[in-house]
Parts: structure tokens; sequence; C-alpha cells
């Protein structure tokens, strides 16, 4: 504890340095991915390819992937872009499929009802769709941020500072206290990450918690998010 | 009036819907399309807002031909009501009424205050407005349903099963609000259903459907129980059931209505 409270002000910055890296990618990610799922969802034919060829993306080892990027793209080894888009093409292999079924998940029967009162296709993918995919995409985006918050310390490996300097830093001068805090500080910052997100899903999606008639995985999903305040399956009456 | 001429429907998978149909609906009355699963009478519903565009021939509403129409504006001109209500879950009951006038860019307030006018006509209270239809009983949510078809005042008012999903007590209210409002709005409905009696209840003219889309039968419900066309139409409407075929007994001086098990459901007026 002594050795945190000396260091607050390195513990501080890296805990703020680690938000906005870790911030970028969930939110440039999840712009990215949920065109590339709703796409998939709407194409059954491509749909097998589309996430297979995205979960690909996943399956790259972060730290070559690291290693390479500044090789590719030609930025400086130690440029925090190179983690950044790292961690955007991890978010986007997550989020696709999450994103997909998260398309799948909105009642046909409410679209078809959309489309009879004379909803334009923009406006029902926009004013209809997306928000109703929102509970599952919210649920989506918890899993790519948390993964993300973990993920931002492997570029300390590399040179981009985060918390993720004080595991390499503590361990490397074989110092356990440093790494604790360093543990601490990354899972405080996921935990504020998720609260942030529910918050914001709570302000968008009030309706989301009234929601009874509800679709089994959708079902699974919105109980994921509401932490159990939903009774799944077959329609209210 | 509402014109199918020559109509076939045949699915991409290969399923022939409806064969050569032909049909006028009269204007400001209540026809309904009446047949089992599969009779095609969705399908034939589903053609006047363009939700299904036929194979072969045309549908007229007013001598123009639908397929003419952009199929938005169409749609925003011709109220629909289906089953399960069909309601925006992320929108509040206000909304969802008003959904149609805001498509047609009507401004909020104004609109929203129409919502609430048509809400006191089908019979919910204001209380109900700012509600999610999730929080809305099954009879109420059909009722903000049939709200939402009449929201902006079409001529034409499809309704697709409407009272299917709700328990008898209930749909029996709700057909006898619609009678009502029917009596005051005027409209040219035209509703599906497989439920004879409902057809009976509703229906100015029955279309009765068998497989395919054939009709066999068209008429009142009074031309049809006096001269069933065939022996479909005959046990379609249930004329071979004792609850079909009354009688009448004089009982302690009043004139008893009973039916072909012998029991007593009504007296003569």
């Amino acid at each position: 504890m002594t050795w945190a409270w000396e260091n607050r002000e390195l513990v501080l910055e890296l805990f703020w340095r680690h938000a906005w890296l870790s911030a970028i990618p969930v939110v440039v990610g999840g712009l990215l991915a949920v065109p590339v799922g709703w796409f998939s969802h709407r194409n059954p034919r491509l749909r097998g390819g589309v996430l297979a060829l995205v979960s690909l993306l996943y399956t790259v080892p972060s730290l070559p992937l690291l290693v390479i990027l500044p090789l590719v793209i030609g930025t400086g080894f130690l440029s925090p872009l190179n983690v950044l888009i790292a961690l955007t093409i991890y978010a986007v292999a997550i989020m696709a499929r999450t994103a997909n079924d998260a398309f799948g998940s909105v009642s046909p029967a409410v679209l078809d009802a959309a489309r009879a009162t004379g909803y334009a296709p923009a406006r029902l993918a926009f004013t209809v769709e997306l928000p109703l995919a929102g509970p599952v995409l919210l649920a989506g985006l918890r899993v790519v941020s948390v993964s993300t918050v973990s993920l931002v310390s492997i570029g300390a490996l590399i040179g981009v500072s985060s918390l993720g300097s004080l595991f390499t830093d503590g361990y490397q001068r074989d110092f356990t206290t440093e790494i604790v805090v360093g543990i601490v500080a990354t899972v405080v910052l996921a935990l504020l990450f998720d609260a942030v997100l529910v918050l914001l899903g709570r302000l968008a999606m009030p309706w989301a918690r009234s929601q009874r008639s509800v679709t089994p995985t959708q079902g699974r999903w919105a109980a994921f998010f509401t932490r159990g305040g939903v009774s799944a399956g077959g329609d209210a009456l | 009036m509402i014109e199918y001429r020559q109509i076939s429907k045949t699915f991409d998978d290969g399923t022939q819907a409806v064969r050569e149909f032909d049909l006028t609906i009269p204007s400001r009355t209540t026809t309904v399309f009446v047949g089992s699963s599969g009779c095609g009478k969705t399908t034939l519903l589903r053609m006047v807002n363009r939700m299904v565009d036929p194979s072969v021939g045309q549908v007229l509403i007013d001598d123009e031909d639908v397929a003419t129409r952009n199929k938005v504006e169409l749609r925003r001109s011709i109220g629909y009501v289906m089953q399960h209500a069909g309601l925006l879950p992320h929108r509040t009951v206000v909304d969802n009424v008003a959904t149609v006038l805001r498509l047609n860019g009507v401004g909020k307030t104004q609109a929203h205050e129409r919502a609430l006018e048509v809400l006191t006509t089908v019979g919910l209270e204001e209380s109900h407005a700012r509600r999610y239809p999730s929080q809305l009983s099954g009879g109420q949510q059909q009722r903000v349903g049939v709200a939402r078809g009449l929201a902006a005042d079409p001529n034409i008012l499809l309704m697709d099963e409407p009272f299917g999903a709700v328990d008898p007590i209930v749909r029996e209210e709700l057909q006898g609000e619609l009678q009502r409002l029917q009596r005051e709005l005027d409209k040219t409905i035209v509703f599906v259903t497989h439920d004879i009696d409902e057809a009976f209840a509703l229906g100015d003219q029955i279309v009765i459907l068998k497989k395919g889309g054939e009709i066999a039968q068209v008429g009142a419900p009074a031309d049809i129980l006096a001269a069933p066309a065939d022996d479909f139409v005959r046990s379609f409407v249930g004329l071979d059931k004792a609850t079909r075929t009354l009688r009448v007994e004089e009982r302690d001086g009043r004139s008893l209505v009973v039916d072909g098990n012998g029991r007593a459901t009504g007296v003569l007026a």
C-alpha cells in the first residue's frame, strides 16, 4: 500500500493512459463491427465466410501482431498507434459475431409490422433494427471492453506504457507489490468500463428493462445484460 | 373499393398460395377472409398494401393498380393490424400509435395529440400512453395495435388475425369494440381469421377459402347459412354441428331457443 501511495502519480498516469488505450479500440472496434454484423445477418449465404474470416483475426497471437504491425503500416516501433490498431482488430473479431447475433435476435414479426406500417428500408435499419439489437450489442461490447482492458497490458512488452508497465517493471525487479498494484488497478479499470457501459445502456434503452416478450436467445443475452431481471421465453400476454 | 383481378401467387419455393383469384370488396364494409391455414388468406390480405406482390394479376384500389404506387407511401395510407399487435417494443404506447403520422412528417406535438385521441377511441386511458408495450396486457396491446392502424385515418384497414392471440373473453370484447368502431368510422375493413364465428360476428361479406385461395363461397353470413354452396362450406360453417342447428321450444309461455343437443341457448325476444 505504501508503495502505491508513494507512486500514486505514476500509477494514476498509467491508469489514464491505459484507460484511453482501451477506450479507443472498444469504441472504434464496436463501430466497425456493427455494420459487419448487420451485413452478415442480412446475407445468410456469406455469413459463414464473413464470420470465419473475422474470427480468424482473433487467432493471430497478440505479441507477433504488435511486432509486425509497424512493419506493415509504417508506424514507429514505440508508437501507441500499433497497440490501438491491434486491439481494434481484436475488438472487431469478437464483436462482429455478437453483432450478427444481435440483429438475429430482433423479432422478425416486429420488423414485418414496421415495414407494413410504412417504414422505408434505411429508416427501418436505423430506428428499429439497430435499437432493438441494442441489448445484445451492449452485452457484446461489455465482453470486448473487459478483453481490451486486459490486452492493453501486453503493449508494455513493446514499450507502449500502460498499467502493464507495472507488471513488466515489477517482474524485472522481482518486486511483487508493483505487480499486485498493476493487477488491482487493471481490474478496477475493467470494472469501471463495465459500469459505464451498463449505465449508458440503461439510459439509452429504458425499454429493455421492462421487456417481457423476448426470444430465447435474446433472453439469454438480455438476462446477462439486466442481471437476471428478465423472464425469458414466450410472448407477454 | 378493392378489386382482385385474376390473381395468382407462386412463392420462390414453388408453393402456389393463390390461383386465379377474383373478388370485389365494396367500400365502407367489412370483408372477412376465412379459411384453414394454408388457404392463402393472409397472402391475399398482404397484397393490398404490397407486402406481397402477386405473380400474375392486379390488385386495384379505387380503380388504381397498387403496383403503380410507391410501396412505402401505399403502406402509410393503409392501416395494418396484426396478430400479437406487432408493436415496437422500444417505443412507448403513444409513440407507437403516432408512428404513421410521424413517418408522414406530422410534428411531434400534433402527432401525440392525435395519438392520445385515438387511444381514447379504442378504450385505453391516458395513463397507458407513456408505458412500453410489454407493460400492457395482450388485450391492451391489441387495442394499441388497432389505434396505430387508425391514427392516420386511413380509408382501408387490414386486420390479420388481430384477435388470434388473446383469450376468448377478451377476444369477444375486442370484437364488440371493433363493431362499435366500424359503426362510427365507416372504414373499408379487410379481416383475416380462421374462426368462422368471428367471421360471422364481424363480416358484412364473408369469403370462405379452400386450399390455394380457391373461393368456396362469398356472401353475407345469412346467405351462407341459408344456402351453403357445397359440403365443404356446410361443414366449415358447422351446419352439421349441434350448436348451429337450433329450434324453438315453448316453455312457461316463452319461446326458448334450443340447440341440437337439446340445450337451451337463449330466448326469442
